[in-house]
């Protein structure tokens, strides 16, 4: 059984365990580090990024998350878990994670009355798929590595770097599970490996 | 589709993201960099605490711009800011300088006595007050993408945002296992809005986060109001008025994500210095009673 476990230290934790619940996979909410070693993939959910960047550095989440994706385990941030997985947060404050070759803007389409929802067309998804954007932040560069799954206006808001998949928008807002799937097969395939 | 903005999903998602987290008051922008610092999800603007609306009586009306301006420019987390209940016009103008949410709040003198803000009809979310499932309902039903318990502000006392906290929880719970022929007389009973009791009934819960608000002065205070259920905290007086601010933010931002680890939250309430004082609500007049103010 897959067993996926969604980092639980601020942000919209239960609206992934619900969605991963309804494909069949186990879900755990994690809130200590040691929980890392009962999954198999790893989500970072939405929220603030700052407010769990400094819960992820005073609870010692950041070795061990690092440690976790060294194994080739698969970690899915959104929106603020896209943030917390770049290396590079465009100078203007220190990166968190330091595992992703990208570089983002934070907040990059604006305040919350520029949040939007929008259809999206998604590399490796066949329909475009509804997609909220929440003081959403983009992906300005990305390095030779990662691979760019969808833009809008012209800036990248989901990519993939091996075991590391990142969106801008929430996926966990909506009915609409595709994107989730192709983390759940990152996982899947992972384990199958093994 | 197209883009849209200020949708219900847009709206509601935005206090989801906030969840399990702390919104804390500022009167500057000093003490919002303190807030961020130690780790809150949001900074709500204010002229005034709510201790020192008490203190300083008058009419309480929506914060200086400037204020709002400097903290806008001083963070990266989301800015929320006060409205007074009816004034759409002051709702209006924290819209147009960008603030994230705003509090359409009983903290503030009411602008209007019989009406709140049409909600729905603006592109910034709303949180709004509530002691019941009644006025939870007609909040939701103008449009408010998000709850907080009233509890009794700038009193450093728990007891009101509890009982607020638990009335809500318990009618919740009753809806939802009501059949459906006594769902209407239900709606008249608590003047709730029968459409959203409905949405509450099928989905068995809330449509919109409910944080807890109104009297939270300690880490332990905190962690209770999570434990019954609260989505997240508003920490008001409680931060700044209390010995060492830093410290006593930070210990509230861990009490409320770990909520059920009782060394920790002892851990952390050892050293903070003294809380703000606080404020016996039976020793209040009634119309000093802010949570009293709209209906």
């Amino acid at each position: 059984m897959t067993t996926i476990g969604v980092l639980d230290l601020q942000g919209a934790t239960i609206e992934h365990i619900q969605q991963l619940e309804g494909l069949g996979v186990d879900a755990l909410l994690v809130k200590k580090p040691e929980q890392l070693q009962q999954i198999d993939g790893l989500i970072i959910p939405g929220g603030e990024s700052t407010a769990i960047g400094k819960m992820m550095k005073r609870y010692d989440f950041i070795e061990p998350i690092q440690q976790f994706a060294s194994l080739g385990k698969p970690i899915f941030g959104t929106c603020a878990g896209l943030v917390l997985l770049a290396k590079d947060l465009g100078g203007a404050e220190d990166s968190h994670l330091n595992l992703m070759d990208i570089s983002v803007q934070r907040n990059g389409f604006g305040r919350q009355r520029d949040s939007f929802e929008i259809d999206l067309s998604i590399k490796g998804i066949d329909q475009p798929v509804p997609a909220v954007f929440i003081r959403a932040p983009y992906i300005e560069s990305v390095g030779n590595n990662v691979d760019v799954l969808a833009t809008h206006d012209d800036k990248i808001v989901a990519a993939k770097q091996n075991n590391l998949l990142v969106s801008s928008f929430h996926p966990e807002l909506t009915d609409d599970r595709h994107f989730l799937q192709l983390f759940i097969n990152m996982v899947e395939s992972k384990l199958q490996s093994q | 589709m197209s883009k849209l903005v200020g949708t219900e999903t847009v709206k509601r998602g935005m206090a989801q993201m906030q969840k399990g987290g702390v919104i804390m008051d500022v009167v500057n922008a000093e003490q919002a960099r303190i807030a961020e610092a130690a780790g809150a999800v949001a900074v709500m603007a204010l002229e005034r605490v709510p201790s020192d609306i008490r203190a300083a009586g008058g009419v309480a009306r929506m914060a200086d711009p400037r204020i709002v301006e400097e903290v806008l420019n001083a963070v990266s987390i989301p800015v929320m800011a006060k409205a007074r209940i009816g004034h759409i016009v002051e709702a209006r103008v924290l819209e147009a300088m960008g603030v994230d949410y705003i509090d359409e709040s009983e903290v503030l003198t009411p602008a209007d006595e019989e009406f709140h803000i049409l909600k729905s009809e603006y592109t910034v979310p709303f949180v709004c007050g509530c002691r019941d499932l009644g006025e939870a309902a007609r909040r939701i039903g103008e449009g408010a993408s998000m709850l907080r318990t009233k509890g009794e502000p700038g009193t450093g006392n728990i007891v009101e945002a509890v009982r607020h906290m638990r009335k809500v929880q318990a009618q919740v719970r009753k809806v939802t296992v009501m059949s459906d022929d006594e769902l209407m007389t239900e709606a008249k009973n608590l003047g709730a809005p029968y459409e959203v009791l409905k949405q509450i009934k099928e989905a068995g819960k809330l449509p919109v986060v409910n944080f807890a608000a109104g009297g939270i002065a300690t880490p332990a205070d905190a962690a209770l109001m999570m434990q019954l259920g609260a989505d997240g905290v508003f920490v008001g007086s409680g931060i700044f008025k209390s010995e060492n601010p830093e410290k006593f933010a930070s210990s509230i931002v861990q009490a409320t994500t770990y909520y059920t680890d009782y060394e920790l939250i002892g851990k952390l309430s050892k050293e903070l210095g003294s809380p703000m004082k606080g404020i016996d609500i039976s020793k209040l007049n009634p119309q000093e009673r802010m949570q009293e103010r709209g209906w």
